[in-house]
């Protein structure tokens, strides 16, 4: 499917981000090659594709944690301050609340502020009784969600995610969906790579499939599911191994 | 946050702030040697000098020709050490000055109590050694020399020189050089079983004998005399050259020489007084 | 071998006689040890989070001289020291040799590689650990060391007594610039030579069963504040 179809389907008058011809190059490997997306102001990206299609540095590029070697990223003006959920949740050698009291600094919270903004979130994510136990010593499903609230401390204006509940059980998986879901009604646009397909059919409004390190689709979540365009997807969705 | 592991790791650097020179106390550092150290003689003469005098007198025990090089490059305000032809050089060379012998005692040989040389009884200490020196090279004695440009290094060249030998070209085999105060070498003399050169004072304050046994005495080429000198102040601006004095004069005053005198180790008398200024070596 | 029996049945008796002297020598010997170990983490563990978190010119030689400083003799560095200080050295007009002040200079200079390289090696771990997270949190290069100070600091604490063994146990340096003053710069180790030098062996021994008491003291009490927070530490499941 030629590029300029792709951003033509894509929604909104004033896109979060568009990505023009990027490109990313690792020690003499081509990763990611030709990207051109739009990510809408708002709502839940569903980023899909097999191991190795270059998800995680797509992510790190988008975070800024690596430059493109070709191509550019165009923001939307202001631009928005990033956030990036870890595949492996990052947990600080201290209490939850240590961590998140770090996380609330490095994101410039007032001083004075920092109190209530930790309380606010230790209860959107459903933290408020863990507060004072080692992050470290948390459940899989409890640090996920302490990394997606040490990620909301930096008040970003847009939050990527990879993979966060890979390694969780289904009860688990459950709590970071309904976290994602506020996440989303308060309006932060997210960017979340899963490899649960069935994951993306209950949260994805929009889908970008990637491939190779090439994007074969960016498609309304409704008609990525129901008539995939390329081959690749269609064999990706069907559980065959794409070559 | 709890910096509080931080700050109990420099705790004792804030609170304690190790007190340094202490400016102002009446002290004078000493450079000396281990023989007087190791047997006691400071602990009993000091105590009474500063009685007297309200200076402390701290010692750095260091072998003669450390004791010379620290002063020479004025870490000390005076030295008492014994090896005359260095002190005769050390304040020809303007390091010292008030040069004085205060006190003797004299070198002893000690070896193995089966002395496999035969040394005992002779009086002759050129004559033990070349007997010592016989043995070992029939591989049935050991040397143990200081090797450390010791007073009593110093002492047992000239005593090998008097014997016509020359043992360090028996380095390695049956010469055997420590590089080590007089304590630590008569520790491994008893372990090697080997004989070796010892001030009297040391060996009778030395506790771990065992099968060592004293085996020559009395040759009057064992004389050991000490002498004292003050740094001197116009060499070494820094020098307590007031104080410095203070014990040099107490030390030759009938007062230090009684001190000196009565100073027992086993019930025998180790240093004896005997004072001799060098009056060309200035005031 | 009854020697060996007598220094045990002396150590005992030396620590609960009461001696005023020796209490005075152990105290010097804490005190010394403990403040250079104090100063050279002060220095060591930010410089040694420097060298892992910036890339600058002369880093990787820095690492090396560091690295390759672990072993140095504390006897070279006691002379070093001393002809620092020495009247006639560049230093003499400050009157420090043969204080205790000397004494936590030569240690500080002797124990600085020990943690430099060790937090070092720390901080690397740190950063592959938290490189990226730091950086998404707008961390990056020399600002990172505080946090990776505060995440290492359990470690830190191991680093410290690294340190303090190295410090406490060597008695080259202060001989050399100390010189073994008694009441003065006495200080465990040099007793130990001193006694050894008097043949005095059991006594010697005793007092080394004393110094490794004190420092067997030093640790459990390092340890024991650690486990109230050991399990911060600890990775989840």
């Amino acid at each position: 499917m030629p590029a300029a179809e792709l951003r033509l389907v894509t929604a909104g008058p004033r896109p979060l981000l568009r990505a023009e011809g990027l490109g990313v190059t690792l020690a003499g490997r081509r990763v990611l090659t030709a990207l051109d997306f739009e990510l809408p102001p708002r709502g839940l990206v569903v980023l899909l594709g097999p191991n190795g299609a270059g998800k995680s540095v797509l992510l790190r590029t988008l975070q800024g944690l690596m430059a493109p070697s070709e191509g550019r990223l165009i923001w939307r003006e202001p631009p928005p301050r990033p956030a990036l959920v870890f595949q492996r949740p990052v947990l600080l050698r201290r209490r939850v609340r240590g961590q998140l009291a770090f996380a609330l600094a490095r994101g410039g919270t007032p001083r004075r502020a920092r109190r209530a903004r930790l309380q606010e979130l230790a209860e959107l994510c459903d933290l408020t009784n863990l507060l004072e136990r080692p992050a470290r010593a948390l459940s899989g499903g409890e640090q996920q969600r302490l990394a997606i609230a040490t990620a909301l401390a930096l008040d970003p204006g847009f939050l990527m995610l990879d993979e966060p509940t890979a390694n969780l059980d289904p009860a688990a998986t459950l709590a970071v969906e309904r976290l994602l879901t506020r996440i989303r009604a308060r309006g932060i646009p997210i960017l979340l790579v899963t490899h649960d397909v069935h994951q993306a059919r209950r949260l994805a409004e929009w889908v970008l499939f990637l491939h190779g390190g090439r994007l074969r689709e960016s498609t309304p979540a409704q008609r990525f599911f129901t008539a995939p365009a390329s081959p690749e997807a269609r064999a990706y969705l069907a559980g065959r191994i794409v070559p | 946050m709890r910096w509080w592991w931080f700050a109990l790791a420099l705790l004792p650097a804030l609170l304690f702030g190790p007190s340094s020179g202490l400016a102002g106390e009446r002290f004078i550092i000493l450079q000396s040697t281990t023989s007087t150290q190791n047997s006691g003689l400071f602990d009993h003469i000091l105590p009474r000098f500063r009685a007297a005098t309200g200076i402390e007198v701290r010692v750095v025990a260091v072998g003669t020709g450390q004791a010379l090089r620290n002063a020479a490059r004025g870490d000390g305000d005076a030295v008492l050490v014994h090896s005359p032809e260095d002190e005769a050089r050390f304040v020809a060379a303007g390091h010292g000055i008030l040069r004085c012998r205060v006190f003797f005692n004299d070198f002893v040989l000690v070896g193995p109590a089966e002395d496999p040389a035969g040394i005992r009884g002779l009086s002759d200490v050129a004559a033990a050694l070349r007997r010592i020196a016989r043995a070992g090279a029939a591989g049935r004695a050991l040397f143990l020399s200081r090797g450390d440009d010791s007073g009593t290094h110093k002492k047992e060249r000239r005593l090998w020189r008097a014997a016509g030998l020359d043992p360090t070209a028996a380095s390695g085999s049956w010469y055997r050089e420590a590089g080590a105060g007089m304590g630590a070498t008569l520790n491994m003399a008893q372990a090697l079983g080997a004989y070796t050169l010892s001030d009297r004072a040391t060996w009778l304050a030395f506790a771990n004998r065992r099968g060592l046994a004293l085996l020559l005495e009395g040759d009057e080429r064992l004389f050991n005399p000490y002498g004292i000198m003050v740094v001197n102040p116009a060499r070494h601006p820094g020098v307590r050259f007031q104080l410095a004095k203070a014990f040099r004069d107490w030390l030759i005053s009938p007062a230090g020489q009684e001190a000196v005198a009565s100073f027992r180790v086993r019930g025998q008398q180790l240093f004896f007084p005997d004072v001799r200024c060098d009056e060309r070596s200035g005031s | 071998m009854d020697e060996i029996a007598r220094a045990f049945a002396l150590a005992l008796e030396l620590m609960l006689s009461g001696d005023r002297e020796l209490y005075a020598i152990v105290a010097l010997s804490l005190q010394v040890s403990l403040s250079a170990t104090g100063i050279a983490c002060l220095l060591g563990m930010p410089l040694g989070m420097l060298l892992a978190a910036v890339r600058f010119p002369g880093r990787r030689l820095l690492v090396v001289v560091t690295t390759a400083l672990m072993g140095l003799p504390p006897v070279v560095v006691g002379l070093f020291v001393y002809l620092l200080l020495s009247r006639a050295g560049p230093l003499g007009d400050l009157g420090l040799l043969y204080t205790p002040t000397a004494m936590v200079i030569a240690q500080t200079v002797l124990v600085l590689p020990i943690i430099t390289a060790l937090t070092r090696e720390l901080g690397e771990a740190l950063i592959e650990e938290y490189g990226e997270f730091l950086a998404a949190m707008g961390l990056r290069g020399a600002r990172r060391i505080p946090t990776l100070l505060m995440e290492g600091r359990h470690a830190l604490v191991t680093v410290a007594l690294a340190g303090f063994g190295r410090a406490i146990a060597e008695v080259g340096a202060v001989m050399m610039v100390g010189g073994n003053i008694r009441h003065v710069t006495r200080v465990m180790t040099t007793a130990i030579a001193l006694e050894t030098g008097k043949g005095e062996i059991a006594l010697a021994l005793a007092l080394g069963l004393v110094l490794l008491a004190v420092a067997l003291a030093v640790n459990a009490l390092a340890h024991l504040g650690r486990r109230r927070q050991r399990e911060l530490a600890h990775a989840g499941g």
